[in-house]
């Protein structure tokens, strides 16, 4: 078998794993005598908890203990452990009686097998003191505050009234999209063992170093004293970037216990307790002249925080970089509500600021009776427009076009309302997708095997998203070895430190620490022998040598090569393994950098049943080099399905009177089944951007979700004539 | 065996899908002594030794999956389907319904037939070439 190279679609190494049903995921781990937990949740959204009487659930079969805000362990700092988000979130671990949001946990009960620990729970009497609940989001605007995030919250370019007033044509309205959860296949679950003071947690996390400092602090522990596991996550979408209250819980309940203890949530119980993306209030004017240049930008955005913790959903931010307007103002207000802490999912900011903001400029184009795409590329940014900042590298230009041309962009006929087949409107409609480049300081190790075989090691995540396969691609490529000789390990906080799998900064995180640990292994090789007088390479200069498909070999004679395993030997067969750290260099800070797309969106409503369906999806990327063409394109299509998702279909009711999550489970939480999806056309353009990490590749995890859900809703108006502003567009809004 | 997942416990999600008694069913709304004396197949039953079930091999080669969580509940799915079609049992989008023998295994009615299976990473286009791909090959 050849060795292995960047980008070549290679079947997921994890994958047989996954396909066998071997792959174990953090609830599935066997721990001997474990008992079963499970959450109690409220049932008020506000007040305190004024009695909880546990005596009938104490009496029930197989109870071990029943942990509330009365006997709970006390916690250092009232168990607030200063880790800042996404790993440190403020949580509820039964430290008072207040209740913040309906779904917060109150108790924990623990029994021996799952049934008997949910009769049990079922057993507790809570009474409460119920305060009225704050749940009118929009009622919050006039006391709205404005909250901490990375980006500021008001930012404003040039002269705003004078970029107004050279407007000849202006666009305002209001955008909104809806509460949201995550909702991974895989529910949130830990088990915690002791063992003395060490814990060890089977975490279903995309944080497993998040988790360990999270839960030490919290603990007031040392964080040697934690370990987390986790090689497989069943999915995440943003929601297990955080610790949530549920893993301490499962700590403190197992110390209680004095046993192994398992928590898994309820699916109803992913509503609340462990985030969910806010709702959006997004006012934004374009002003522009006849000839579609901008002359002006505002976007101001409101979006529902907790009452306990702040976060800040940063809808403008793609509206402060993707157009050349000399008028750019955004701001970011947030609303206190009794409901869960909202948190990142998919593409936080940009999947509900595209909407709004590439909705608005569908209405632009129709107000100047121009070609969206016409438009847009009237408005390319060649430069960051409020940063000023170059960027890393765009290649937008050639997104609109191949994605015009692949999609027959140019038969459209630009009226709305001009293509039907019997009761079928057709429309067509386009987006632009963006979403920023990120990436941090990650370690990793690699590791010469004494069976010929090579081991690379980061402690990161895979949440399907295709790091265990990149991992062992990019270590074989880099060594010049066929990927099926090349074990990829991860998830173990014994591992390398790895970051948060979260803002699509995994692969570009952890591949340049991989390639840098390759090269430390393959010098330590290079250092045994030169130094080693029973090897034919004692005396040799470093550079005099190099490594070549598993072989150490002189430079000037390549016939001289010899297969590491002899070096791992001669090392009296002990493996050989290098460890390595990679940063992004100062000079990213000198660019702005991002991740480019243009979606093309053809959809069928029908007239008589207002039901919407996408036919098909043609999306084309700029994201840098793709490394393994086969899951990245998978990322790519993930994220339209969401797209489609947050357009048509998904919405958290959230009950005005109680707070309570109203459709808290699969059935009623509306997300695309098969059927749903039409043909979808990915590609990516593949140009490296070297500007922002070694290999050139951006992340892809996120931006699949940015700017398509308006190329539908823009298809939608296409289709009916009629504009739809509120996500999600389902039939009831389309027969009104 | 932990092949088979719990993903909501309600019978919405499909991840629990298992074959037993010939037919596909979520596990998690099945009592266990209403199977009594029925083959029950799990995602661990499929493959034979290192050898893998056609639609477990184009699974992977399609790339019919993301966080693997859904996948024995999508696979088990797909296997059952292809014994369906063949006893030319219709389904919703089935467009002749008196017709006897096979249907015709279309894309819609992959997806139509796959519609019991969430997928949160949206694998959906991978799930179908897959059991596309499967149906071809066990169709001699």
């Amino acid at each position: 078998m050849s060795a292995a190279a960047i980008g070549e679609p290679l079947t997921r190494v994890d994958g047989r794993a996954k396909v066998t049903g071997a792959a174990k995921y953090a609830a599935e781990f066997e721990v001997p005598h474990a008992a079963h937990a499970v959450m109690v949740t409220s049932t008020v959204a506000s007040g305190r908890i004024t009695r909880m009487d546990t005596t009938a659930a104490e009496r029930s079969p197989g109870v071990v203990t029943i942990m509330t805000p009365a006997n709970a362990p006390r916690l250092p700092n009232n168990g607030r452990a200063a880790v800042n988000p996404p790993a440190g979130r403020v949580l509820q671990l039964l430290q008072d009686a207040e209740v913040h949001y309906n779904n917060q946990p109150i108790a924990v009960v623990v029994a021996e097998t799952l049934n008997q620990a949910l009769l049990a729970a079922a057993l507790i009497d809570v009474r409460y003191q119920s305060t009225p609940p704050k749940l009118d989001f929009q009622a919050g605007f006039p006391a709205a505050h404005v909250g901490k995030n990375k980006i500021p919250s008001m930012l404003s370019e040039g002269d705003v009234a004078q970029g107004f007033a050279a407007a000849e044509v202006t666009v305002e309205q209001i955008y909104t999209t809806p509460k949201q959860n995550h909702n991974p296949m895989e529910p949130h679950g830990t088990i915690a063992s002791w063992d003395g003071e060490l814990l060890t947690l089977h975490d279903a996390t995309q944080y497993i170093f998040g988790v360990k400092q999270t839960v030490a602090k919290t603990l007031g522990i040392p964080e040697d004293n934690v370990r987390v596991l986790c090689p497989y996550t069943g999915g995440g979408f943003g929601s297990k970037g955080s610790t949530w209250s549920h893993v301490v819980l499962a700590a403190m309940a197992a110390k209680v216990a004095k046993r192994p203890v398992k928590l898994v949530l309820e699916r109803p119980q992913m509503f609340g307790p462990v985030g969910g993306r806010p709702e959006t209030y997004q006012h934004i004017v374009l002003g522009a002249k006849r000839d579609g240049t901008l002359t002006a930008i505002r976007h101001d955005c409101y979006s529902h925080v907790s009452t306990v913790e702040d976060f800040v959903e940063p809808s403008s931010s793609q509206t402060r970089m993707l157009y050349a307007a000399p008028v750019i103002t955004t701001s970011q207000k947030l609303v206190s509500l009794n409901v869960g802490t909202p948190t990142f999912q998919r593409a936080p900011g940009e999947a509900t600021g595209t909407f709004a903001l590439e909705i608005a400029m569908d209405e632009l184009a129709v107000a100047l009776n121009m070609d969206p795409v016409a438009l847009r590329l009237k408005n390319y940014a060649e430069a960051d427009p409020t940063s000023h900042k170059p960027f890393s590298s765009k290649h937008l230009r050639e997104c609109y076009e191949q994605g015009a041309g692949r999609f027959g962009w140019s038969k459209r006929n630009p009226a709305p309302r001009s293509h039907r087949e019997g009761n079928l409107l057709i429309g067509y409609g386009m987006a632009t997708a963006t979403y920023p480049a990120n990436r941090s300081e990650s370690q990793a190790a690699v590791r010469f095997e004494p069976n010929g075989r090579v081991t690379v090691l980061s402690g990161t995540q895979d949440l399907g998203t295709g790091t265990y396969t990149i991992m062992a691609q990019v270590a074989a490529a880099k060594l010049g070895l066929p990927i099926t000789l090349v074990d990829a390990k991860l998830g173990d906080t014994r591992q390398p430190q790895g970051p948060v799998s979260g803002g699509s900064q995994t692969a570009a995180s952890v591949t340049p620490a991989v390639q840098a640990a390759a090269e430390q292994a393959v010098l330590k090789l290079v250092t045994l022998e030169i130094s080693n007088p029973g090897s034919p390479f004692y005396g040799a200069l470093p550079e005099e040598l190099d490594f070549k498909e598993g072989k150490l070999l002189r430079r000037s004679a390549p016939a001289s090569g010899i297969p590491f395993t002899e070096i791992v030997g001669r090392n009296g067969g002990a493996a050989v393994e290098a460890k390595a750290s990679a940063k992004p260099s100062q000079d990213v800070e000198e660019y702005s950098q991002h991740s480019w797309g243009a979606v093309f969106a053809e959809v069928a409503v029908d007239e008589s049943l207002g039901m919407p369906h996408v036919r098909r999806l043609t999306a084309v990327y700029d994201v840098g080099t793709l490394l393994n063409e086969k899951t990245g394109k998978s990322q790519l299509i993930g994220g339209l399905v969401w797209a489609q998702s947050l357009a048509l279909e998904e919405e958290t009711h959230i009950d005005p009177t109680t707070g309570r999550p109203v459709n808290n489970n699969l059935a009623e939480y509306h997300m695309p089944v098969n059927l749903d999806i039409g043909a979808l056309d990915v590609s990516a353009l593949g140009t490296p951007d070297k500007n922002f990490e070694p290999l050139g590749g951006r992340g892809i995890g996120e931006i699949g979700i940015t700017g398509a859900s308006a190329a539908i809703a823009n298809a939608i108006y296409h289709a009916t004539g009629k504009r739809f502003r509120d996500a999600p567009i389902t039939p009831d809004k389309l027969l009104a | 065996m932990t092949g088979t997942k719990k993903g909501c416990d309600h019978g919405q999600c499909g991840s629990c899908t298992v074959i037993a008694g010939g037919r596909r069913i979520n596990s998690c709304l099945s009592l266990a002594l209403v199977h009594q004396g029925d083959t029950v197949t799990t995602i661990e039953g499929l493959a034979h030794g290192d050898q893998l079930h056609p639609v477990q091999t184009a699974f992977l080669e399609h790339d019919g999956y993301q966080c693997g969580y859904c996948t024995p509940g999508q696979i088990m799915s797909a296997v059952a389907l292809l014994d369906e079609v063949r006893k030319g049992q219709p389904s919703q989008v089935t467009p002749e319904l008196r017709k006897a023998g096979p249907v015709e295994l279309t894309p819609d009615e992959i997806k139509e037939r796959m519609s019991g299976n969430l997928c949160r990473c949206g694998a959906y286009p991978g799930i179908v070439a897959a059991v596309q791909q499967a149906y071809g090959q066990t169709q001699s």
